[in-house]
């Protein structure tokens, strides 16, 4: 369970971007969290609703894009989609492959509305 | 999983992202700021001045993972053993509670500062460099970094050391690289430890353990190693010492090149 201190991470980076948007709230969080980062995003957004209380993100909603783990095979060049215990090229099945994606733990985007109209919806 | 756009949004909050059939509903009166930024930026940061306080020492920094009970404790006693009077050896070692395992270290003589976490279930790069503050890296060659217990955690954070080392006791499973493939991706080494059990533990293949490493695309060596039979750690200690020497001679090259960036200054 250390997606408690993943989520203190990410709100203290959310804190920094807002910073400058005085009057803001943070609304919307959007992350890229790979299969193979080690990190559950439903620990995450469970861990999540409990720290984003008392700070500029505490109506924010956390927003997972999907990240597939694909690999890049160093033989025949083919990349693939495959399942995170099994990175193995899918042409031609060798594990002398690279990954291309899968292990991202990443902020993409921020959204921030100003607080009074968020109060009047 | 939303069917679609494939994003992960909660059911919870569903309403909110499929209300226009777009990814989101923006507010007139809204702004989006594209970061792109790595979560664990920040630990990452801290990670990096670990390493460089061990490059600059040439510190061989070796972060030992593994789940609780796979004999990583006693694998350092009996490593210790092998090393001492060889190279001098710290030990920087993670528990929930207690000083145990650091007090096991000591009474071979060796430093050791032991970080409880209380009920945090990894070491982050700035319990390393705390605990760092307490060594003298001068006067280390190897430094073991001890970690939590547990196969999920520590594999999520880097805390700035040369090589990671993953223990699977033969007492396990063969298939834990299967079950935990974010830790066993990792491992730049692999000790199948408590060897000396596998004519008992009948159903642990040693082949098997590599074939689900490699399935990982892991191309680490695994080595079978036990803290109770002295010879079976050559192999082990001979993976240290090649590293140690990689360590120093990366020290070497960096104060040269330091050397001569001193006697051409720019402009």
């Amino acid at each position: 369970m250390h997606e408690l201190a993943i989520c203190q991470s990410l709100l203290s980076k959310i804190a920094h971007i807002a910073a400058p948007y005085s009057g803001r709230e943070v609304t919307e969080i959007v992350v890229a969290i790979g299969p193979l980062s080690g990190v559950e995003p439903q620990l995450l957004e469970r861990a999540f609703s409990v720290a984003r209380c008392g700070t500029i993100a505490s109506q924010a909603m956390l927003i997972f894009e999907a990240v597939p783990v694909v690999v890049r095979c160093r033989g025949c060049k083919s990349e693939t989609a495959v399942a995170s215990n099994a990175l193995l090229c899918g042409t031609c099945g060798t594990w002398q492959v690279e990954l291309a994606s899968g292990d991202e733990m990443v902020l993409k985007r921020v959204e921030l509305a100003d607080v009074a109209e968020t109060a009047a919806e | 999983m939303c069917q679609e756009c494939g994003c992960s949004v909660s059911q919870n909050n569903v309403h909110i992202h499929h209300a226009n059939g777009s990814m989101s509903v923006r507010p007139a009166n809204s702004t989006s700021v594209d970061v792109l930024h790595g979560i664990l930026s920040q630990n990452d940061h801290v990670a990096a001045h670990n390493s460089a306080h061990f490059h600059r020492y040439g510190v061989l920094a070796v972060n030992l993972m593994s789940s609780p009970g796979s004999g990583k404790t006693s694998l350092l006693e009996a490593t210790i053993d092998v090393l001492r009077g060889k190279h001098r050896i710290a030990v920087i070692e993670g528990d929930l509670e207690t000083e145990n395992d650091a007090e096991r270290i000591r009474a071979k003589g060796i430093p050791a500062v032991q970080i409880t976490t209380g009920q945090t279930c990894h070491l982050d790069a700035q319990m390393v460099h705390d605990a760092l503050h307490m060594l003298d890296l001068r006067v280390i060659d190897i430094l073991f970094i001890e970690n939590v217990g547990n196969l999920v955690c520590p594999a999520a954070f880097d805390l700035g050391q040369q090589a990671n080392v993953a223990l699977l006791a033969v007492t396990e499973g063969d298939d834990k690289p299967a079950k935990y493939p974010v830790m066993f991706r990792a491992a730049d080494l692999v000790l199948l430890s408590k060897s000396d059990l596998l004519d008992v533990m009948g159903d642990f293949s040693p082949a098997k353990a590599e074939k689900h490493l490699r399935n990982l695309a892991n191309p680490a060596a695994v080595l079978q190693v036990s803290a109770r039979q002295a010879k079976t750690l050559a192999p082990w200690i001979t993976w240290i010492e090649e590293q140690c020497a990689a360590a120093r001679s990366a020290m070497a090259s960096r104060s040269e090149s330091e050397h001569v960036h001193l006697h051409h200054p720019v402009g």
